[in-house]
């Protein structure tokens, strides 16, 4: 005390430390390319004050294969694999959103069968998605892997059961231009009732472990908020802006497949925060399983392909939008035809990279953790961010 | 040459010493002896606090496999046991590798720096009757003394590495033990003042009632802290995973890296030796003069267990929330305990200034209702900052038109 009354109010040395703030010198960071929790081979160069975030620049294309150049020498029915390798936890919908633009092309019809496979393959893969992106947002959070392995638990189920269907688990190539690859075998049906069976208490324990958890609370509650107006000006969609609090899911809005038949709610949170996010994603889930279950009930037999050549010749200058709700966001396949058998333009709206604008908005003023976290909720995926 | 230990001499009490001094003694000259049995003493606390290190680092990590609902390491050895001894071949014939522009006296000091307060805090716990190796008058100041050089190490980890990952977590870390040192010290200051002495032997011996129950706020608090210094969820931000990657042993690899690893697993063991001597009555239970060590090494794995369980299941907060975590809840909390235990002490004690039984039991049960009530009263006062009013998620659901 005698050291401030001494110094008076006058002297520069109380000057400084009344007015001035602590500062301290901004560090410069590279968050990834190889980092644990960028979720692929996103780079982000951020400058820290401290713990706080100054600037942000994200950097991506560490993982760009020429997707969209590649369909262009490729004939229409294996551009089908390229798909599967854009967001590679949700292969099913990559497939479905690609077979729906080239059946627009070629003015087809689905069987119905079909249909509801492809309805019931993408809500299973939905979940499949939705889950890894809950457990690496959990994982982001630091939990030591418990949730993750949880969610892991159930999706390796799923994955098993997409195994029955076509062989593979993550590279499906199930949806076909005109149908789906084969029909689901016989033991598929039991083995799919088992998983929903046991879907229940198996996702109870991980919503009972942490969708109240305090410190998932505190820790995202309030951060990284995303306005309404601020995510429509970005034409940020999926669980994203629906966790903002718009109404946008392209299931109700323009439904495909076999989603007219489907009896489902659709989620929206308004806080726009991480933990709403991460709700968001959580409640799909329940209605994901729900929409499997109708299809469960719906589907009757009959044939799974339409009956489609296989080099695909669509007329010349046609041009065709097919048009998803993947699990990520609006996903969207715009081909172009030139009479060939390959594409002559395919151009992939990725809801990710779009998802991915916003990210300066999220984080500039918060922490290094909550940065961490927020990524995490935005659930990218850097396969289909760089395509 | 007949060597007998004097008894004012320090280590006059420890059995074990007198026994290897005084065998020694018959062949060799004192000093030397004097010696002999100290390294033999020596050699026995590191080796045996390696050991326990890497028996736990197994357990723990079968303990969070099954928590994960996996198996866990079980190939090599029976159950896994000797998955400790793989991982060691491993880490010893890794290249030990030292970054450019790292300052290479610092950074080869810090693997020794961190793992020396381990071993030493196992200097002053008595694992059985009169075991200890140095029953110190000042045991708990000397704890408290020891286990502050982490704190040293872990910064010089960060500035030596010459990374900017490692100098995040060394001031995350510096940051973290500085401010939980506080309330831990606040927290023990109750069981001493119970005991009556800083020696932990006299805390054992005073424990007729475990001051778990005579000292529940005291034990939460040291309960948080410790896991605080322990670097370990949800309070492991100085090498969070997921945000600094390793923190500040980031540039550790080889040798270095598993001497690291060795000092983590082992501060868990020491640590929890210390909780269990400070409150849960030490080596005393039925049998003790005999089976003292059991019931010691019984209790250890009881905390060490649960420390494993709350890694296993909380996400990790944030720098200011934990900080905020230690001054605004556990500081409070460990002195309202210190303020309430010293009354208690004042009024209760007899002529000799000692408590008995029955005083211990009152003393417990005012403690619980004093401990129950800060809790309530923290908890409301700190519940609209977990929960900020309003509903849980301000959600709806839109309802599709067929439903």
């Amino acid at each position: 005390m005698v050291v401030f009354f001494t110094l008076g109010t006058s002297s520069p040395w109380s000057t400084y430390l009344t007015t001035m703030p602590i500062q301290t010198e901004p560090m410069t960071v590279n968050i990834g390319p190889q980092h644990p929790s960028t979720h692929g081979v996103f780079r982000l160069r951020v400058t820290f004050d401290g713990e706080e975030i100054l600037e942000v620049e994200p950097i991506f294309g560490y993982l760009h294969r020429g997707t969209e150049k590649l369909a262009e020498s490729r004939n229409y029915t294996q551009v089908v694999t390229l798909t599967d390798r854009l967001d590679y936890v949700s292969s099913m919908i990559n497939n479905q959103a690609y077979c729906l633009a080239v059946e627009d092309l070629l003015e087809v019809e689905v069987p119905q069968r079909a249909k509801y496979l492809r309805t019931l393959t993408a809500e299973l893969q939905r979940v499949a998605s939705h889950l890894m992106g809950l457990g690496f947002f959990l994982q982001d959070l630091g939990t030591l892997g418990t949730p993750l392995m949880y969610s892991f638990r159930l999706r390796e189920r799923i994955l098993d059961l997409f195994e029955m269907l076509c062989g593979a688990r993550i590279t499906l190539s199930y949806s076909r231009p005109g149908g789906v690859f084969f029909d689901a075998p016989d033991d598929f049906w039991p083995a799919l009732d088992q998983f929903l069976k046991d879907f229940d208490t198996d996702y109870q324990e991980i919503e009972q472990l942490i969708l109240e958890n305090e410190i998932v609370m505190v820790r995202t509650r309030g951060v990284s908020v995303l306005p309404l107006d601020v995510a429509i000006n970005a034409s940020v969609s999926g669980p994203v802006l629906r966790a903002s609090g718009l109404d946008w899911d392209w299931r109700k809005m323009a439904p495909y497949d076999a989603y007219d038949r489907m009896e489902f709610d659709v989620p929206i949170a308004t806080g726009g925060d991480n933990y709403d996010r991460f709700w968001v994603r959580i409640q799909e889930i329940h209605q994901s399983i729900r929409i499997v279950k109708q299809c469960i009930k719906q589907i009757e037999p009959g044939p799974t392909r339409a009956d489609v050549p296989l080099i695909l010749r669509p007329p010349i200058g046609a041009e065709a939008y097919g048009r998803v709700e993947a699990s990520k966001g609006e996903l969207a396949f715009y081909l172009v035809s030139d009479g060939g058998i390959s594409p002559y333009r395919c151009k992939v709206r990725s809801p990710s990279l779009i998802n991915l604008t916003v990210t300066e908005h999220l984080l500039v003023g918060w922490k290094l953790a909550d940065m961490i976290v927020t990524l995490g909720s935005l659930d990218i995926n850097m396969g289909e961010v760089d395509r | 040459m007949n060597c007998i230990l004097a008894p004012d001499n320090i280590l006059h009490e420890t059995l074990l010493f007198r026994v290897i001094y005084e065998g020694v003694g018959a062949m060799l000259p004192c000093g030397l002896s004097y010696a002999v049995a100290g390294i033999a003493i020596m050699l026995l606390l590191v080796n045996g606090v390696l050991l326990g290190a890497g028996l736990f680092s197994w357990v723990e990590r079968r303990l969070i496999g099954r928590f994960h609902n996996r198996v866990g390491p079980n190939r090599w050895g029976p159950f896994g046991t000797l998955q400790p001894l793989a991982d060691l071949v491993k880490l010893i014939f890794k290249e030990d590798l030292t970054p450019r522009g790292a300052d290479r006296i610092l950074f080869s000091i810090v693997p020794v720096a961190m793992l020396a307060p381990v071993v030493l805090m196992m200097a002053v716990v008595p694992f059985a009757k009169d075991t200890a190796l140095a029953n110190l008058n000042v045991g708990v100041l000397y704890i408290l003394a020891v286990t502050s050089i982490t704190s040293i190490a872990i910064f010089m980890a960060g500035w030596a590495s010459n990374n900017r990952y490692a100098m995040f977590g060394a001031s995350r870390g510096v940051a973290v033990l500085i401010s939980y040192e506080v309330p831990v010290v606040m927290s023990l200051l109750g069981v001493v003042l119970v005991a009556g002495s800083m020696s932990l032997d006299d805390v054992v011996s005073a424990q007729t009632v475990p001051f778990l129950l005579v000292q529940p706020m005291a034990f939460f608090v040291f309960l948080a802290g410790t896991s605080a210094e322990l670097n370990r969820t949800p309070f492991d931000l100085a090498e969070a995973e997921s945000e600094i990657i390793a923190g500040y042993h980031i540039e550790y690899s080889g040798v270095k890296f598993a001497l690291i690893q060795a000092a983590e697993f082992g501060a868990v063991l020491t640590s929890s030796a210390v909780m269990v001597t400070l409150f849960l009555s030490g080596w005393s239970g039925p049998i003790s003069n005999y089976l003292g060590w059991a019931w010691f090494l019984m209790k250890i794995g009881v905390l060490a267990f649960i420390f494993s369980w709350v890694r296993a299941t909380f996400p990790r907060l944030r720098i200011d929330q934990m900080l905020a975590f230690a001054w605004k809840f556990l500081l409070p909390l460990s002195i309202i305990n210190l303020f309430a235990t010293a009354l208690e002490v004042y009024f209760f004690r007899d002529s000799a200034g000692a408590l008995d039984t029955t005083d211990l039991w009152i003393m417990a049960g005012i403690n619980f209702g004093v401990g129950l009530s800060c809790l309530l009263i923290f908890g409301t006062l700190i519940k609209e900052k977990v929960r900020p009013a309003g509903p849980l998620t301000g959600a709806t659901f839109s309802l599709g038109e067929a439903d």
